[in-house]
């Protein structure tokens, strides 16, 4: 378990960071909690010649109030979403969802950002990022752009972020007052979702008015359960018209087949825990 | 027999903190990774991709002239001086056995196996270099599937001409120990019950914490050898046997080791070319296995295929079982090997008194890791085996699992009972520890929930797992292992030094590596020697200071090194009172020994133990005819093994939506005797049945197709944390052992052995009323939800890994068969 060896830089600027990458280009890989970065490259599965680490751009750290929305700098750790004041009341399902995630140690190390440029469709905190309509902002030497959640993830370990870009903050807007809860299929507890979904819904005198579900695992990117969001509009908060609902978690998925479950028994889970994860969002 | 003696015991039933403790958990000790000698090389190997090729050609020279890089050497580099890895249990005289060589020269039959290894001045140069050395293979066919391999449709070692190693039969009627199996089984099928099944004992690995890790000094007159290893005097053995070094010049060190299981009684292929490497350059080398290396090639444990026939009377009463059995030996016979299965054949008839048994086994060579003894080696599959077939039996009958059993075991009025397998069960009271863990467990209540939500058809369902386990341990009677034709005994040794100032060490023979030896060993002779606990130093694992041994595996450390060290300390008090008489000018039959002080009856005169090993030290006045020295040694060869047994009573709720099974209670009565700790008892008792539930519920090593371990990080092989379980309430009756001194028995493996079988019950329970009658391990929330849905509930697991750390996000992917 020892990395092929690496030239180590620290900038301490956004700016210093992309002239690193501009630089070594191909060479260089974006270092940011190491939770997933580092395995690579133990397992030697990934050799970089130049390892950038954004540990000590202060800039990119920490949660902050931007009127109608919430930003997120992309080196705030997972530990940080999650006893964040500010996540908790507007955005409650990222917290819902980081609180699964993996284990103390990865928390404190792994990064919001980090883990959605990763892009593991197992990840945690993608399907609740795009459920919410987050905004990516992205730097590079030509300057920064905004990136919808819909266009942010592209396939597997693969997003928006081009070559030589690096992803800045992550803009999500206020659910204030929405109920939300992430419900998270494992076999033990320290392991990527089998299959999880991220619910947030709103609820008007015991009918949902609105709804936003993410889908994790169900294919190789995040995805939305726009079919599932459409059908509850309108309904009441019961078991009987969620169940109606949810039954159309997978549509339009496609799952893994691995160790854990074939497709057919995700497409499954992604019903049941459709069901579960919007009834507790809306209370019921 | 010796009679269990009556003592007043001051330490033994003590819950002591363990003495070792403070430094294994803070990792102040020597393991043998920590260990740096000046001018020490490192070591990576160089391991094959493939599961079953032809070496064409190893290119070392890029390697070689990489940044200090002393050299590379392949199998031929090495020839004779690398030894070989031996199979210590030659399971019948014909057993087909390939060659095992630590590095091969032409063929590699699994993938992991060492093809060439590369030294380097520092563990990350070796590493890099490793990468440069080119290595050409010429794909075979892979024996991969243990029953096709049993077919011997593709062979795992081409010039054998099969895979079949051995094919080992146990028959009660020709042992004459009981009746003819196949007649009961015609019998019942005309007027009993016949259950038929097959059961899956899926391939485990063993996962100890510590890495392994070897240390080799060549450069003193005895060449040393560091290791991360449960057998230091067997380790010692096998590298004198199979190097021509003589065993004298050979000195081997088990430091701290960081756990076993099992997993660690090995001679392994790394041990041996280290030791290779060493003497060839004469330098100190290191190596130490990465965790990915481990889970791929430290050995694996149990897969087996088990085909069962149980027959019994319309009222339940069992008259036969029958066991066909074919176990995965993987691509080598290794040091136990085949005989895993057979320690197991003694056990399918566990606590009950079936008049007929049969068992055949046949053990199979794949090209797959090899397999060895992995905690309760055999006697989990057995114990498994026959408590699911018991439950299935209950069922049949439509009565409670605990019915059948009570009307089918020893009772314990009937001991000693010599059972249909030949082995004589001295002591035990199955009754006792069965209501006591239905009492703990509160067994009707449970029923009566059951029951409700049934009828309720509530989504999640209930179920109840019995097992009510035996095992043998304490290997062994040295007579018997010798019948079986295993290759060495089963006594133990230890010896007692008592030290001027007073101070006690003790030598044992047995090698801890996590057990809490130290401890309870200090206690046994704190006790009897009537010293504080304090004042005892258990020295072990090092063949210099422990000459004699046979380490430690199959719940053997007490029963049989604490019974050497029971008999050493005696001999210590005998000499101790001739002294005392002389020096107090009495006569050896008015002096009672009690709290580590002689008296003369009926005065206040008397010497303390401490005293008296100081005299013997300066040894100025001594009996005529007394060598000065209290010092006393033992080797005590068991004349039986031991029984523990125990009720274990579980119930699990499983979501019929998603298959997903939650652990709800779990009790379990054991009865392993006299308790010398109970607190180590408990950290046994928890942590075995932790291991024997995650076999239940989600531990597996899985193959693809192509012979790649699949689940080869933690990521995919699913270790449980305490987070995935729920306390136990544990608890134990005593029924003290008849055939050693303490009256103990042991307890290493107990709960490994129970826990499986009750877990995989209490999931066929809770479905049982769906038309489910089994589910293979592991019961994975997908096998249990198909089961519901009336899908086959077993077959083997396939898939690919979950690429989490994938190594070129920019790059292409396919979900299947990424395996990063
Ligand atoms: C044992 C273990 C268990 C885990 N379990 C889970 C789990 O259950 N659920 C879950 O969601 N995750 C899990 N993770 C992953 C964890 O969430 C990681 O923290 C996350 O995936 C990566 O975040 P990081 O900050 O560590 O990023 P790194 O590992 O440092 O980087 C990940 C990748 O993103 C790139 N990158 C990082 N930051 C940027 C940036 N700002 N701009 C451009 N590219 C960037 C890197 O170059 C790299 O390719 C687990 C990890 C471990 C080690």
């Amino acid at each position: 378990m020892i990395p092929a060896a690496f030239d180590y830089l620290a900038p301490t600027s956004v700016d210093e960071a992309l002239a690193a990458l501009a630089e070594h280009g191909d060479d260089a890989k974006v270092l940011a909690g190491g939770q997933s970065l580092l395995p690579v490259l133990r397992l030697r599965l990934n050799a970089p010649e130049v390892v950038v680490d954004l540990g000590r751009i202060e800039s990119l750290r920490g949660v902050r109030d931007d009127g109608d929305a919430l930003v997120i700098g992309a080196m705030t750790k997972h530990a940080d979403v999650l006893t964040d004041p500010l996540v908790a009341e507007h955005a409650a399902l990222l917290a819902r969802a980081t609180h699964h995630l993996a284990d103390a140690q990865v928390r404190h190390r792994g990064t919001f950002g980090g883990a959605l440029a990763h892009a593991d469709p197992a990840g945690d905190v993608g399907a609740p990022a795009l459920a919410l309509g987050a905004e990516f902002t992205i730097a590079g030497s030509g300057g920064t752009r905004s990136v919808a959640a819909d266009d942010f993830f592209v396939d597997l370990f693969e997003t928006a972020i081009a070559d030589g870009e690096l992803l800045t903050e992550i803009r999500i807007p206020k659910y204030t007052g929405w109920g939300a809860h992430y419900e998270k299929f494992v076999r033990v507890a320290h392991q990527w979702p089998i299959v999880a979904v991220a619910a947030a819904v709103r609820v008007e005198g015991g009918t949902i008015a609105e709804a936003r579900v993410g889908l994790t695992n169900m294919g190789s990117t995040p995805l939305r359960a726009r079919a599932v969001e459409a059908a509850l509009q309108g309904q009441p908060a019961t078991d009987e018209a969620v169940r109606a609902a949810a039954a159309h978690a997978a549509e339009g998925a496609n799952p893994p087949s691995d160790l854990n479950g074939d497709a057919d028994y995700r497409n499954h889970l992604a019903t049941v825990l459709t069901r579960r994860a919007v009834l507790a969002a809306a209370g019921a | 027999m010796t009679a269990v003696q009556e003592q007043a015991a001051s330490e033994i039933g003590r819950d002591r903190r363990r003495k070792e403790d403070m430094r294994l958990i803070t990792g102040r000790t020597r393991w043998t990774d920590n260990i740096t000698l000046p001018g020490m090389l490192h070591l990576a190997m160089v391991r094959s991709p493939f599961a079953h090729a032809t070496i064409t050609s190893i290119d070392t020279s890029e390697a070689k002239d990489a940044t200090n890089v002393v050299a590379v050497l392949t199998g031929a580099d090495l020839g004779e001086a690398q030894g070989a890895c031996i199979n210590a249990w030659a399971i019948t005289e014909d057993q087909v056995t390939p060659p095992h060589l630590p590095m091969p020269t032409d063929r590699v039959a699994f993938a992991g196996e060492i093809v060439a290894v590369v030294v380097a001045r520092s563990a990350a140069e070796a590493r890099d270099a490793a990468e440069l050395v080119d290595v050409e293979y010429d794909d075979l066919p892979a024996a991969l599937d243990l029953k096709e391999a049993a077919e011997d449709t593709v062979l795992a070692h081409p010039d054998l001409g099969t895979n079949k190693s051995a094919f080992w039969k146990f028959d009660s009627a020709e042992a004459g120990t009981g009746g003819d199996v196949d007649a009961a089984i015609e019998k019942a099928r005309g007027d009993g019950i016949v259950i038929e099944r097959e059961y899956r004992q899926q391939r485990l690995i063993p996962a100890f914490m510590e890495p392994r890790s070897v240390v080799v000094d060549p450069t003193g007159e005895q060449i040393t050898v560091w290791s991360a290893t449960q057998i230091p005097h067997i380790l010692r053995f096998a590298l004198a046997a199979t190097t021509g070094v003589p065993e004298s010049k050979i000195r081997v060190i088990a430091p701290d080791v960081g756990g076993g299981f099992g997993g660690k009684l090995q001679q392994t292929p790394e041990e041996m070319i280290a030791f290779a490497v060493g003497r060839r350059l004469g330098k100190p080398v290191k190596y130490t296995e990465t965790r990915s290396e481990s889970l791929l090639s430290a050995h694996h444990g149990r897969d087996q295929w088990q085909k069962l026939t149980l027959c019994a009377e319309k009222d339940g009463t069992v008259t036969g079982l029958k066991v066909d059995l074919l176990a995965d030996l993987g691509a080598y016979v290794s040091l136990v090997g085949g005989g895993v299965p057979v320690l197991g054949a003694f056990m399918f008839n566990a606590i009950y008194k079936f008049p007929a048994y049969q068992f055949n086994c046949q053990t199979v060579l794949t090209n797959k890791t090899w397999t060895d003894a992995y905690r309760g080696a055999g006697r989990p599959e057995a114990t498994f085996a026959i408590e699911r077939l018991m439950d299935e039996l209950a069922a049949e009958l439509g009565e409670d699992p605990l019915e059948v059993r009570r009307r089918n075991w020893i009772t314990h009025e009937e001991f000693p009972f010599t059972t249909v397998a030949g082995l004589e069960y001295d002591s035990g009271n199955y009754e006792l520890a069965t209501d006591r863990a239905m009492e703990m467990f509160g067994y009707d209540e449970l029923r009566a929930e059951q029951q409700r939500r049934r009828d309720a058809g509530d989504p999640v369902q209930l179920g109840i797992g019995v097992s009510t386990f035996t095992e043998m341990c304490g290997l062994a009677p040295s007579r018997v292992l010798g019948q079986l034709n295993y290759g060495a005994g089963g006594w133990e040794h230890a010896s007692v030094r008592m030290l001027a100032t007073g101070k006690v060490e003790v030598v044992t023979g047995a090698s801890a590596h996590g057990q809490g030896h130290e401890t309870a060993f200090s206690q046994i002779v704190a006790d009897r020697l009537g010293v504080p606990f304090e004042d005892v130093e258990v020295l072990h694992g090092d063949t210099q200071s422990s000459h004699k041994g046979l380490d430690t595996y199959g719940s053997r450390s007490l029963v049989v090194g604490g019974e050497a060290l029971v008999r050493a300390t005696d001999k210590v008090v005998e000499k101790a009172k001739q002294l005392a008489a002389h020096l107090l000018e009495a006569s050896a039959e008015d002096l009672e020994f009690a709290g580590g002080r002689f008296g003369v009856k009926g005065t206040d005169a008397g010497i303390t133990m401490p005293e008296l090993a100081s005299a013997m030290f300066a040894a100025h006045d001594y009996p005529e005819g007394m060598e000065p020295s209290l010092d006393a040694e033992a080797t005590y060869d068991p004349i039986n093994f031991n029984y523990p047994h125990g009720t274990h009573l579980c119930a699990v709720e499983v979501d019929t939506e998603t298959g997903q099974v939650q652990l709800r209670k779990y009790a379990c009565c054991d009865d392993i005797g006299t308790i010398i700790n109970p607190l180590i008892v408990a950290g046994q008792v928890h942590g075995g049945l932790v291991q024997g539930i995650a076999q239940a519920l989600w531990e597996e090593a899985v193959y693809d197709e192509s012979g790649t371990l699949v689940s080869g990080s933690f990521t995919d092989y699913l270790l449980p944390t305490a987070a995935d379980t729920i306390s136990f309430d544990v608890d134990h009756t005593t029924t003290p052992s008849l055939t050693n001194t303490l009256g103990t028995k042991g307890v290493g493996e107990a709960g490994t052995i129970a826990s499986t079988p009750a877990v995989v019950n209490a999931v066929v329970d809770a479905v049982r009323h769906l038309g489910i009658d089994d589910i293979t391990m592991p019961c994975t929330p997908e096998r249990v939800w198909k089961a519901i849905q009336g899908v086959a509930a077993g077959g083997t697991t396939e898939g690919a890994s979950m690429p989490h750390f994938d190594g070129d996000e920019a790059g292409t992917h396919s979900t299947e068969g990424a395996g990063a």
